[in-house]
């Protein structure tokens, strides 16, 4: 139905089949959009940071505006950066990397993408209503609950929006591993990234409710009056604390772990070689996950929950550098003697071993309680997690993105401005943040809007500023690659690595209904298998027959602007209770669509065989 | 194929499970349990924290009527019982006892729901105990008040289920709706349970 519709396609029906698209593929190109557009605004709020922290005392902008640019540069990186970009990854790769014609849920998918952009919308309208949220991207109270404008309420109110989005996608993928796999692809015969992106969402389904709670509660304080966060009231601050890291640090773990995937994948193409220790890399990602719920009060050393709380957190902090060390070793170990390509996906795993490592150890000395006291809210901590984020899951993310662009797009990017662009962003990187940790050992505190003169901290910070330019010119020249690619490189082919897994048996891009006949596994890596001991081709595991379809939607997109304008209602209701009108309109959208879905039978439809035959057999080409 | 979906003779013995779609949705709606457990989870360590905190306002122990409780836990026990009936019958294919039992389940919630807002109206109007009076009365109608909405909305689903499947019988199609719809009743049945057990009998006792 849609792959008729592409063909001769206008802008109008583009625009509409992506408004009401269920299908992965295409899903993971509208997280991949709104989630880049979201990673440039965060970067550009960095720039201002940076650019305000060139030299002592500058007045480049005002501490408020400073204040709310820290804090929405966090929110947007984490929240509606890196999630989304690395939820495109999993939408185009797990899927078919498993032998899924579809994911289980593919409205709910879209339903999830929509949320999260509708969320990310809310947020950032905050901006042009009278300030941006300004108490950090941790919003701790009772910080959070005095300040005057509507920022935070966009803060909760958005966050929450988003939030449901990823919680719909995380069980859409766990139910999606569990029952589509296709016939011999049993849980140790799946490729690394299709694991961490079932691991990374167990962990958003346990982690994100937490959020949620924390969220509602903010909200309750802040719009209608309750005393959970006011101590005059006999509220406890310390509640949002173990409430947001509780999310929180599962959160960072939600966020490294497809990175590590994606470098598995990536290191095992390029070395011609299969993983290494491939099931110990399994047990680590699973452990690495369980252990990510058990330290989240060691972002709270310094709150005094008393040292026999700050010990048990700091061992179980410093438990998790081992499954992660055992992963650094099978990556190299996967190289050794492998036949090594230095292509620019591979450069990126290359550039991330060193870095994250760096990011580990730094993880480990601050797991030490005793001595967190003296990191604690310094630039030391700011150098930490950029190395850990920017270092493990960005350049994952970048990673990820060459890798299968061809998968999503048909094109290969090209390889000379990646190589450029991997360069200038390795260096910046390294140049904006290594010197950050000599700032945060010297006294410097994360979060001020201006440092004082003769304290030794202008030439680092000047050297950090250069380095955020050089990050800056790399991400342009890859924007540029982007438009280049799409205008002047040719088709891609189906293989265009020499890959091992089932994604590249298939066309590129696939056809909407991705296998023809599901493949038939016979190992890790089912496609090298075929590469060297059959003829090059998966074998089909069914015969040709009738495909059933998902139809397209446009319920999702209008249960997600519905919650939008409730939420903007519920914001707005504490200035002029008229504004309950809009967002009893929000919530009857809302609660409508779900109920039109609900009543509507919604059976989907079927290729059939014979339309298959006409086709021909364009699934190996 | 599609036909046969919608079909309501020789249905297997598990038709929420006999599908893909079945299987997904089943698994699915199992892991949002999970994340609700979770949810819940954090609003009781919240209450917990702040039980103590009524400030001049009325504390537990002299706060809760165990009366009405007990028999506001009896019927929404009952009420899951009676759903586990009506799921009984759709796996025997009966559409109608299925129906019958269906309505059960809902009056009994919505006895349940109008003796909790009668709760809360006298909890609000003889002991000022309002959602803004201190941070024990705000943890209190947060965690008790989303129960509450939970339970709504799961009348309002069993009702629109109904309402839909009202002229049409057991099919492949619905069973796996009617299925989750009663997971969903079962889970909320479950976490009253707790609420009974660490709001009002630990509030009375302790």
């Amino acid at each position: 139905m849609s792959a008729t519709a592409n063909k001769k396609a206008g802008f109008g029906s583009v625009l509409w089949d992506y408004l009401t698209t269920v299908d992965h593929k295409k899903i993971a190109i509208l997280y991949l959009f709104g989630g880049f557009f979201f990673f440039i605004l965060g970067g550009l709020e960095a720039m201002l940071v940076r650019i305000q922290l060139i030299q002592p005392d500058n007045n480049f902008v005002s501490a408020q505006f400073y204040n709310e640019l820290m804090t929405m540069h966090g929110t947007t990186m984490i929240f509606l950066a890196a999630m989304p970009l690395l939820f495109a990854l999993m939408n185009i790769a797990m899927p078919l990397q498993i032998g899924a014609r579809d994911v289980a849920f593919p409205f709910v998918n879209a339903l999830g993408f929509w949320l999260f952009l509708v969320g990310g919308i809310v947020v950032n309208i905050s901006w042009f209503t009278g300030g941006a949220p300004d108490a950090g991207w941790t919003a701790y109270t009772p910080l959070s609950i005095f300040s005057e404008s509507h920022g935070l309420d966009y803060y909760s109110i958005g966050l929450q929006i988003a939030g449901f989005g990823t919680l719909m996608g995380g069980i859409n993928f766990l139910v999606t591993v569990i029952t589509m796999r296709t016939p011999g692809m049993t849980m140790m015969r799946m490729p690394l990234f299709s694991w961490t992106t079932f691991i990374a969402s167990v962990l958003i389904l346990f982690a994100f409710p937490a959020l949620t709670v924390g969220l509602f509660l903010l909200t309750f304080d802040r719009l209608f009056g309750a005393n959970f966060f006011d101590p005059s009231m006999g509220g406890n601050v310390i509640i949002w604390e173990h409430l947001f890291w509780i999310f929180g640090h599962p959160e960072v773990y939600i966020l490294i772990l497809p990175a590590f995937g994606v470098f598995s994948e990536v290191i095992s193409t390029f070395s011609k070689k299969r993983l290494f220790g491939y099931s110990s890399m399994v047990f680590a990602t699973v452990l690495i996950a369980f252990l990510g719920f058990m330290v989240w009060a060691h972002h709270m050393f310094t709150v005094g929950l008393g040292p026999i709380a700050n010990s048990i957190f700091a061992i179980a902090t410093m438990a998790i550098a081992v499954p992660t060390g055992i992963k650094i070793f099978n990556w190299l170990f996967t190289m050794w003697g492998g036949t090594l390509r230095f292509n620019s996906p591979m450069l990126f795993a290359l550039g991330f071993i060193p870095s994250f490592t760096i990011g580990g150890m730094t993880g480990v000395m601050l797991g030490a309680a005793a001595a967190d006291f003296q990191y604690h809210d310094t630039y030391f901590v700011v150098a930490h997690f950029h190395y850990v984020i920017v270092g493990g899951t960005v350049f994952g993310i970048f990673a990820g993105l060459i890798y299968w662009w061809p998968k999503m797009f048909g094109k290969v990017l090209n390889e000379t401005m990646n190589h450029w662009f991997f360069w200038l962003f390795f260096i910046g990187f390294h140049l904006t943040f290594f010197l950050q940790h000599f700032l945060g050992l010297m006294g410097m505190p994360r979060r001020y809007w201006v440092f004082l003169e003769g304290q030794g901290l202008d030439l680092f910070n000047l050297i950090s500023t250069i380095g955020a330019f050089f990050m800056a010119a790399g991400t342009i020249l890859f924007i540029y690659n982007m438009i280049w690619t799409a205008l002047k490189a040719p088709q891609a082919p189906a293989d265009p690595w020499d890959g091992r897994t089932l994604e590249w048996a298939i066309a590129s891009p696939p056809p909407f209904y991705n296998f023809k006949q599901l493949p038939l596994v016979r190992g890790l890596d089912p496609l090298w298998i075929e590469k060297t001991e059959g003829n090059g081709k998966m074998q089909p595991a069914e015969p040709l027959g009738d495909v059933h379809m998902p139809n397209n939607s446009f319920i999702p997109f209008v249960m997600s602007v519905g919650l939008g304008i409730a939420g903007i209602g519920i914001i707005y209701q504490v200035d002029n209770p008229m504004w309950w009108i809009v967002a009893a309109i929000g919530f009857i959208i809302f609660f409508g669509s779900m109920a039109v879905r609900s009543l509507k039978d919604d059976l989907g439809y079927h290729i059939h065989k014979e339309d298959f035959e006409k086709e021909g057999d364009g699934s190996n080409g | 194929m599609a036909d046969e979906l919608l079909k309501s003779t020789n249905l297997p013995h598990d038709p929420e499970r006999a599908t893909l779609e079945g299987k997904n949705k089943f698994l699915g709606f199992w892991f949002f349990l999970g994340g609700e457990t979770v949810l819940f989870a954090s609003l009781f360590g919240t209450y917990l924290a702040l039980k103590n905190s009524h400030l001049d306002g009325v504390p537990a122990s002299e706060l809760y009527g165990l009366g009405l409780v007990f028999i506001m836990t009896m019927i929404l026990l009952t009420s899951s019982l009676t759903s586990v009936y009506a799921i009984y019958h759709m796996k025997n294919n009966d559409h109608k006892k299925m129906m019958l039992w269906l309505g059960i389940t809902v009056l009994l919630g919505f006895s349940f729901l109008g003796l909790e807002v009668y709760e809360f109206y006298h909890y609000v109007n003889d002991y000022g105990h309002g959602f803004t009076t201190s941070a024990f009365s705000s943890a209190f109608y947060a965690l008790v008040g989303f129960h509450g909405a939970h339970v709504a909305f799961g009348l309002g689903w069993f009702i629109l289920l109904m309402v839909r499947n009202r002229k049409r019988g057991i099919n492949l199609y619905n069973a796996p709706k009617f299925y989750i719809a009663s997971l969903y009743w079962h889970f909320i049945d479950v976490v009253w349970v707790f609420i009974f057990t660490v709001v009002y009998l630990m509030g009375v006792v302790g």
